[in-house]
């Protein structure tokens, strides 16, 4: 009966109670807060002024200034926008896919379930990161080159969850039901199947996400991702890299906010996971 | 009088898988089913659990897939139809499922539970459609203040009334009820049965009521069917099936309804086990249980006949029947 006695209130009510979740939650809001805020920084991030480079912390630039003289703090709120949208759309168009093939494969079954399914398992032997760098090799590196390439080698494991939620639920009387009265495959697949199957979709988008912020660092980084002057948290550690025995400030910061942004996604998924989990419920 | 509902030697058999994916077996689970029923009656169709009543009611309906034999539904004919030529026909014929706390979708709420068929066939829309819905909610006893709420915050008896106002919704000739009340206390099977009945009057309604209680189907049907096994064994209107049973199995059934009567110690009705429906008894499937069975009943599959008035048995010695019969 489980997730069938799902309610609203319960699920928020367990959420807020698990403190990691709401940690990671915190993280979440104060990056999308950082990137909102971005055109209020005190400097612009593509100003450069050769008189102040290499600048430590300090009152005027919080975070200090890089190689040429540019704001770190002002880059890194700009860095936060390129990452919630490379985040974002990447595991949007991994979702929307993953829903598609996994409801059509577990709601018809059949030959048609075993297409997609073995196509799923092809894509799967690919390390998508390689497959990524070659893709990206051939074409122009732009971030929405990247969030392109990101989403349509994320989907897989969105395909598996719908798919298997699918063929537990098409078995249900309620499914049954609106057959009976006259609903069509699309009506029982989107009204009927598809809400009650979101929630586990839900979990892994939230960790997709992470991993998706990871994904364009780990690029811009390597050079491949977002193009410089553009600031991305991946670029401004390669930047930070050359110096970083004299100006510690050009990494540590960017890197600290990959890794508190990933770790706020990763904390708030598993959080709702636990949430939605009527087993775990009461096992805190 | 042409019936509404004709089914003749329906049959539908699953494949069964034995562990690790060997060893198939056939379970037949539906095996020439045949009857017929009127505008307007009910028949009860009664069994043990597993006898294939439920996928009798889902055959009719096609939900299930038949595998063979004839469903005619007011002139048409619905085994060879597929299930988009289907469609339009489901206005006329409408189900009501066992489990109330399965059969209605979780995440809508009752009045998009009830709207929807109405919705689906274009019966009504914007201000009539609400007020559509509100009447029917009235007609099974809840009301407006119930149109927004969630089904999880219902009991299973409000919730078996929506699911019955669904049905409704469509103004269906027949409705499938496969075990309408089996799920719900005592108290509250009543109340849903008569809200059936009520609602039969009213609406003109032909039941195909199927349930495993003697006694529920005694109060609400015109004539009973009885299964075994896959098989209809016994078909009779039913005050003669109450009164005088012609086949042992429902003569057993009728023994083991309690009797109201303190101190009355009583043997148990059937000896045996029912048997599996992977390896069903040869001939008639009822005989090792069977305290009328002689050897033609472990050879000869005995065929539904009719014994006189519309009475049909399927028992090589269905004359004797009565010999067993306490009261």
């Amino acid at each position: 009966m489980g997730r069938d006695i799902f309610s609203r209130n319960l699920f928020f009510k367990h959420l807020r109670s698990n403190r990691m979740a709401m940690a990671g939650a915190i993280l979440v809001v104060i990056m999308f807060a950082m990137a909102t805020l971005a055109p209020f920084a005190p400097h612009d991030p593509l100003l450069i002024d050769i008189s102040q480079r290499l600048q430590s912390p300090s009152v005027n630039h919080f975070l200090g200034t890089d190689d040429l003289g540019r704001d770190v703090f002002a880059r890194i709120l700009y860095g936060a926008r390129i990452s919630l949208l490379v985040g974002f759309v990447a595991v949007g168009i991994a979702t929307l896919i993953g829903i598609c093939l996994g409801a059509l494969a577990g709601y018809y079954g059949g030959w048609i379930d075993a297409v997609v399914m073995r196509f799923v398992d092809i894509m799967l032997c690919f390390p998508s990161f390689f497959l990524i760098l070659a893709v990206i090799a051939f074409l122009e590196p732009s971030i929405w080159n990247i969030m392109i390439i990101i989403g349509l080698t994320g989907w897989m494991g969105v395909a598996r969850l719908v798919r298997a939620e699918f063929l537990s639920l098409r078995e249900r009387d309620f499914v049954l039901a609106a057959r009976t009265i006259g609903a069509s495959d699309r009506r029982i697949i989107f009204r009927h199947i598809l809400p009650n199957a979101i929630s586990p979709v839900l979990v892994s988008a939230t960790l997709g996400v992470a991993s998706a912020i990871l994904v364009e660092s780990a690029l811009s980084f390597l050079g491949i991702g977002v193009q410089p002057p553009t600031p991305s948290w991946g670029n401004m550690l390669i930047t930070g890299k050359q110096t970083l025995g004299t100006a510690w400030w050009l990494s540590a910061f960017p890197g600290m906010a990959i890794l508190v942004t990933v770790l706020g996604y990763n904390l708030l998924g598993e959080g709702i996971r636990d949430a939605l989990d009527p087993r775990l419920r009461n096992s805190r | 009088m042409k019936p509404l509902l004709e089914v003749s030697s329906l049959s539908k058999s699953f494949q069964v898988k034995g562990p690790l994916g060997t060893g198939r077996k056939q379970l037949l689970a539906v095996d020439q089913v045949s009857l017929h029923l009127h505008q307007g009656e009910t028949l009860g169709l009664v069994g043990e659990s597993g006898c294939g009543k439920s996928t009798t009611g889902k055959l009719i309906l096609r939900l299930i897939e038949p595998d063979s034999g004839s469903i005619r539904f007011d002139g048409s004919e619905l085994s060879g139809m597929s299930q988009r030529q289907l469609r339009p026909l489901r206005r006329e014929m409408q189900m009501v499922f066992q489990d109330p706390f399965s059969s209605l979708n979780p995440r809508l709420k009752v009045g998009e539970l009830i709207a929807e068929p109405l919705q689906i066939h274009r019966l009504a829309k914007g201000a009539q459609l609400r007020s559509e819905t509100i009447r029917l909610l009235k007609t099974v006893g809840l009301g407006e203040e119930h149109l927004d709420r969630l089904p999880h915050e219902f009991s299973g008896g409000q919730r078996q009334r929506i699911g019955i106002a669904r049905a409704l919704a469509v103004k269906p000739k027949l409705i499938v009820a496969d075990e309408p009340v089996s799920a719900l206390d005592l108290s509250i099977q009543a109340q849903v049965i008569n809200l059936m009945r009520d609602i039969q009057q009213e609406f003109e309604l032909t039941y195909l009521f199927i349930a495993h209680d003697l006694a529920v189907v005694q109060h609400i049907s015109n004539r009973v069917a009885v299964m075994y096994l896959g098989r209809i064994v016994e078909l009779a209107a039913t005050d003669t099936i109450y009164r005088a049973p012609r086949h042992p199995y429902t003569e057993a059934l009728l023994n083991a309804v309690p009797v109201p009567k303190p101190g009355k110690t009583r043997r148990p009705p059937l000896a045996g086990e029912i048997p599996s429906p992977l390896e069903p008894p040869s001939g008639c499937h009822f005989h090792p249980r069977c305290p009328y069975a002689k050897q033609v009943c472990r050879e000869q599959r005995p065929e539904l006949v009719d014994i006189g008035s519309g009475h049909l048995s399927a028992c090589h010695f269905h004359a004797e029947v009565g010999r067993f019969r306490r009261s």
